[in-house]
């Protein structure tokens, strides 16, 4: 697992790259009410807001992590939203992109560096 | 936070767990481990308590002792019937200014010699300044020595019962003094959720083992900020500072059932309060504006800002939002806004969020149906 600074994990799996909140991220957000997610088949650049999540207490975006494609988007969170607090690193996934360039993962941070980021 | 008050529950809210935030110039528990929504639907179901310490709790006397008197002299600084409220008895008021916008809103109960004045942590210190400067005739008194606890919800009644049996001969916006151990508790029951409830004024020296009481009872949770916010929201209630300011007049607001008959045209004592004039006016031909109810198409929440348009494109915004989020129990998003008051309940209108038009209906308010025991 991958990680970035907007407090998104990256998985690979194949040749795709799931993409979702930690759960650090899903406590600070408090009880999540509401997520938009981008439509499948979007090119998207690193760090476009593509996502939005509503909590009861503010609304956030989720950026691009890397430059790719989306090629799926996870329904199951737009109709349950409170799956985000549930089970943020696990079926509460956002989305599966393709990524452009996937030596650009090793760029980002691994738990260990994540963890020292959150205290 | 370091130079933020604290409330004599503090530590207690620490050790609940509390996430602490500054408001209104204290430290308040915005939320326990629970989280806002289970604490919101804990509320509703079972039993919430509160601290309301921060707000303000005002003691005004006449001089000449009589609470006539005080009524009348309130009277100038409020459109509403304090003089018709009977002893034992409590209602909603606000003081206005003289363009007839809202100073602050406020709870006026009757206790029998005296009035008891409960009013917005903000606001206390200038609505104590307005009240000495407008009330020669009276004595005031703000009361430094007690705390502010709300009790709300369906299983409040039978909670407080445990500790004060005779509670449950009071009705919707009575007012009692009663005992509990050796102190005087000062209670009344309403609040600020719509649920059946009561707030409750402790002296300071028991605050802490009257909430570990009522907090023992498995009914009971402590609820933050961010609930009581969701609550009084689903409730369609106003919050000053958001909903009504110096900038709305309480036509505007949509708070005439507030104004008695006997402070309007025609009435008994019409008039004679600060901006009565436009006031009456608003009442006679009809604000230009109102504070509605919207219940946003889909999930998601219209927050205070967002604009409000006519149409689906173009045109300029008809209005804003002044209180928006999502209605836990309602289980959809909710909003206040203030529109032109031609526009009637069930019409359609759009709210921008994040640079798209989403539909909103006009609805009726509360969101939520209230459970007052009347």
């Amino acid at each position: 697992m991958k990680y970035t600074e907007d407090h998104e994990w990256l998985k690979t799996e194949g040749d795709v790259v799931v993409v979702g909140i930690t759960a650090h991220a899903s406590e600070q957000l408090g009880d999540v009410v509401f997520v938009e997610l981008p439509e499948p088949g979007k090119a998207v650049s690193t760090g476009d807001e593509i996502c939005v999540i509503e909590s009861v207490k503010a609304a956030s975006d989720i950026r691009a992590p890397l430059d790719g494609e989306i090629v799926a988007v996870n329904d199951a969170i737009v109709d349950n939203p409170g799956l985000v607090n549930e089970d943020p690193t696990g079926t509460a996934w956002f989305f599966k992109m393709k990524v452009a360039d996937m030596s650009k993962l090793d760029g980002l941070m691994d738990e260990a560096a994540y963890n020292d980021l959150i205290g | 936070m370091a130079d933020l008050k604290r409330t004599v529950l503090y530590d207690l809210h620490l050790e609940l767990g509390a996430k602490m935030v500054p408001f209104a110039g204290y430290q308040m528990p915005v939320q326990y481990p629970m989280g806002v929504l289970k604490e919101h639907l804990h509320t509703r179901a079972q039993a919430g308590l509160f601290d309301v310490s921060h707000m303000g709790q005002i003691l005004l006397t006449a001089k000449s002792g009589r609470v006539e008197d005080a009524a009348l002299a309130l009277e100038r600084l409020v459109p509403v019937d304090v003089a018709g409220l009977a002893e034992g008895r409590q209602r909603y008021a606000f003081f206005t200014n003289d363009a007839g916008g809202i100073l602050d809103d406020l709870m006026v109960a009757n206790r029998g010699d005296h009035l008891f004045l409960v009013v917005n942590a903000a606001c206390k210190e200038a609505d104590f300044a307005h009240l000495t400067a407008g009330l020669p005739d009276c004595d005031l008194g703000m009361v430094t020595d007690r705390a502010l606890l709300a009790l709300q919800g369906p299983a409040a009644e039978a909670a407080l019962a445990r500790l004060v049996p005779d509670v449950v001969d009071m009705r919707f916006m009575d007012v009692a003094i009663r005992q509990w151990d050796t102190a005087e508790l000062w209670i009344s029951r309403s609040g600020y959720t719509g649920e059946d409830g009561f707030e409750i004024s402790v002296p300071n020296a028991f605050a802490e083992a009257f909430a570990r009481k009522l907090l023992a009872m498995e009914e009971v949770a402590p609820i933050g900020l961010g609930a009581r916010d969701s609550l009084r929201l689903e409730a369609g209630m106003c919050l000053y500072g958001h909903d009504i300011d110096e900038g709305t007049t309480p036509v505007e607001g949509n708070l005439t059932w507030a104004i008695q008959k006997a402070r309007r045209a025609g009435g008994a004592r019409a008039g004679g309060f600060p901006g009565a004039a436009r006031i009456l006016k608003d009442l006679a031909d009809g604000p230009a504006r109102r504070r509605v109810g919207l219940r946003p198409e889909g999930r998601a929440p219209m927050r205070e800002g967002t604009e409000i348009f006519a149409g689906p494109e173009g045109g300029a915004p008809i209005g804003a939002v002044t209180s928006g989020g999502f209605g836990p129990s309602i289980e959809a998003p909710m909003a206040m806004a203030y529109l032109p008051a031609d526009l009637a309940e069930g019409a359609t209108v759009y709210g921008e969020v994040r640079g798209k038009r989403l539909p909103a209906t006009i609805a009726p308010m509360p969101f939520q149906p209230t459970t007052y025991k009347r």
